[in-house]
């Protein structure tokens, strides 16, 4: 059985995308349940409709929903394991918990709320010890970047890939932003800016780095049939994909990854699940809104995509192939994760059914088909696929 | 513009607190007495994931500590440059390295390279390693470039 073209997105709903921290005294319940109304009345239902949530990197408190919003009954709670790589994950759960007719109308929801004071990027400085991380925490890696920059630095050495091309993501990205309203950065980036920013964790600069900010956005989705009836165009789950190979397993908790993933997003193997199930290939992707915690990682899953050979993500990049105006395949069309806010992977998928409506800020010309991904970490990570 | 030669550092032992369990104490006992050693699996000979409880060839739990020469080469490696936190403001720059250990079949070790020119780090280059004894009596392993 395949959930393919069975279900759609039909509402999106957002709070405003606050500055880290300022997004309090509102709690992260609140931030949800305003997500969800929106949501809700975007597809023209009634919060009393869901009966179903799907969620990813730890999620909500189902019953806290319920009574919030008044929910008289749930059938179906779920959440993909790990952290942000299952974020578009979370929709496959839903549409196929729908298919399976265990819930009707389904929600996915993420809030992202910084703890005041607290910077999200020096997460890893307070973890619990335990005898799993003995090995990352004595080597002082304080964030994720610490992490990533060690797989871009191999992807430099294996391939030849350049700074430049991370410079590109970042500006590419900051060109979409210019005109999106909700962006946190407007004004345009050069190459001599990127080269004159600071480095955090060679070969990362401040501009290869992701923005931090306070956000809840909700999707829902229904069963094809029920969408066409409803205020929205559908937007349909065409395949989604959550999961991975061992040999990726955790990731940069380990290091452990043979050559051909270390330098990598970890994403072949999702990506040629979803191409199959799709029946499509990378050819027929219109637009790809590609989770971009780091720019590099986003020249790695242009490759694990099939956007572009192993090793020659680099060089697509610089040619230009990933921007809206010009490029074979515009990424990140609303400024993403670099320029425009950070939800963990809600923007990129707000943003792709957004395309997929026709109704985006840098709508890509006849877009029929988006691919959405979600951030390369330990598994799960996800890949969507989207069709209007 | 030309930058001085900056020589790595190491990062803070206050951001580092040891916790172990039957899988990973033997490789801190050996630590202590300045002998780099690996698991191996005694029932297929495989080398084994370092802290994990069964051996993914052939799931038997039967466990060896065999030595390491302390030579590797560093796989990959990032100069953290920026003091993301109060406690790494003395330290940087301090460069975090994954290092690919000699007989370890090919594990590798997130470790630091310490008192290397930072023009000199390259991917590939032969490392070995140098002691860290803390004031708690954990000892970690670092990395220095061979000569
Ligand atoms: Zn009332
Ligand atoms: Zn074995």
């Amino acid at each position: 059985m395949s959930i393919s073209n069975k279900t759609a997105i039909v509402g999106v709903g957002a709070t405003p995308y606050y500055r880290r921290g300022e997004s309090h005294p509102q709690t992260m319940n609140e931030m949800g349940c305003k997500a969800i109304i929106a949501a809700v009345q975007d597809a023209g239902l009634n919060v009393r409709d869901i009966n179903g949530f799907a969620y990813y990197s730890g999620g909500f408190d189902t019953p806290a929903l319920m009574e919030t919003l008044g929910i008289p009954e749930v059938r179906y709670s779920a959440m993909v394991t790990s952290g942000g790589g299952g974020s578009v994950g979370a929709v496959g759960l839903a549409a196929s918990a729908i298919v399976a007719g265990m819930a009707d109308t389904m929600v996915v929801v993420f809030c992202m709320q910084q703890p005041a004071g607290k910077r999200y990027g020096s997460i890893m400085s307070r973890v619990e010890p335990t005898p799993d991380k003995a090995f990352y925490t004595s080597s002082g890696l304080v964030g994720p970047g610490h992490f990533f920059a060690m797989l871009a630095r191999r992807h430099m050495h294996l391939y030849g890939t350049r700074r430049e091309a991370f410079a590109e993501v970042a500006m590419s990205g900051r060109l979409n932003a210019m005109t999106r309203p909700e962006a946190r950065f407007r004004t345009e980036l050069t190459l001599e800016e990127y080269f004159k920013a600071p480095m955090i964790a060679d070969p990362l600069c401040r501009y290869d780095f992701c923005l931090e900010n306070d956000i809840a956005i909700a999707v829902v989705l229904t069963s094809a049939e029920r969408a066409r009836d409803l205020r929205q165009k559908p937007v349909y789950v065409m395949a989604a994909e959550h999961g991975g190979r061992r040999e990726w397993g955790r990731a940069i908790a380990s290091m452990n990854m043979p050559e051909a993933y270390f330098a990598s997003g970890g994403h072949a193997s999702v990506a040629q699940h979803l191409y199959r199930d799709a029946g499509i290939t990378p050819a027929d992707v219109d637009v790809a809104e590609i989770y971009d915690h780091f720019s590099p990682m986003v020249v790695m899953q242009l490759e694990d995509y099939g956007f572009c050979e192993r090793g020659e993500g680099g060089a697509f990049v610089e040619a230009g192939n990933i921007r809206y105006r010009g490029g074979s395949i515009p990424v990140n069309t609303h400024g993403g994760n670099l320029s425009e806010a950070y939800a963990v992977g809600m923007t990129h998928l707000r943003e792709a059914v957004e395309q997929m409506r026709g109704t985006a800020v840098n709508q890509v010309d006849g877009a029929e088909i988006a691919l959405v991904t979600g951030g390369p970490a330990s598994l799960p990570v996800s890949g969507l696929l989207l069709r209007r | 513009m030309t930058e001085p030669v900056l020589v790595s550092k190491a990062p803070p032992d206050s951001l580092f607190e040891l916790a172990t369990d039957q899988w990973t104490e033997p490789y801190w006992q050996a630590a202590r007495e300045h002998r780099l050693v690996w698991p191996t699996c005694t029932a297929c000979g495989a080398a084994r994931e370092l802290g994990a409880p069964f051996c993914h060839h052939c799931l038997s739990q039967d466990i060896a500590w065999k030595p390491l020469s302390g030579r590797g080469t560093l796989y990959s490696y990032t100069v953290v440059r920026f003091p993301l936190i109060e406690a790494m403001n003395d330290c940087v720059p301090y460069v975090p390295a994954v290092v690919e250990l000699e007989g370890a079949g090919g594990h590798r070790l997130i470790s630091n390279v310490v008192g290397a020119p930072l023009d000199a780090l390259r991917v590939g280059a032969a490392v070995e390693v140098s002691w860290h004894d803390r004031a708690d009596g954990v000892t970690v392993a670092r990395f220095v470039l061979a000569e």
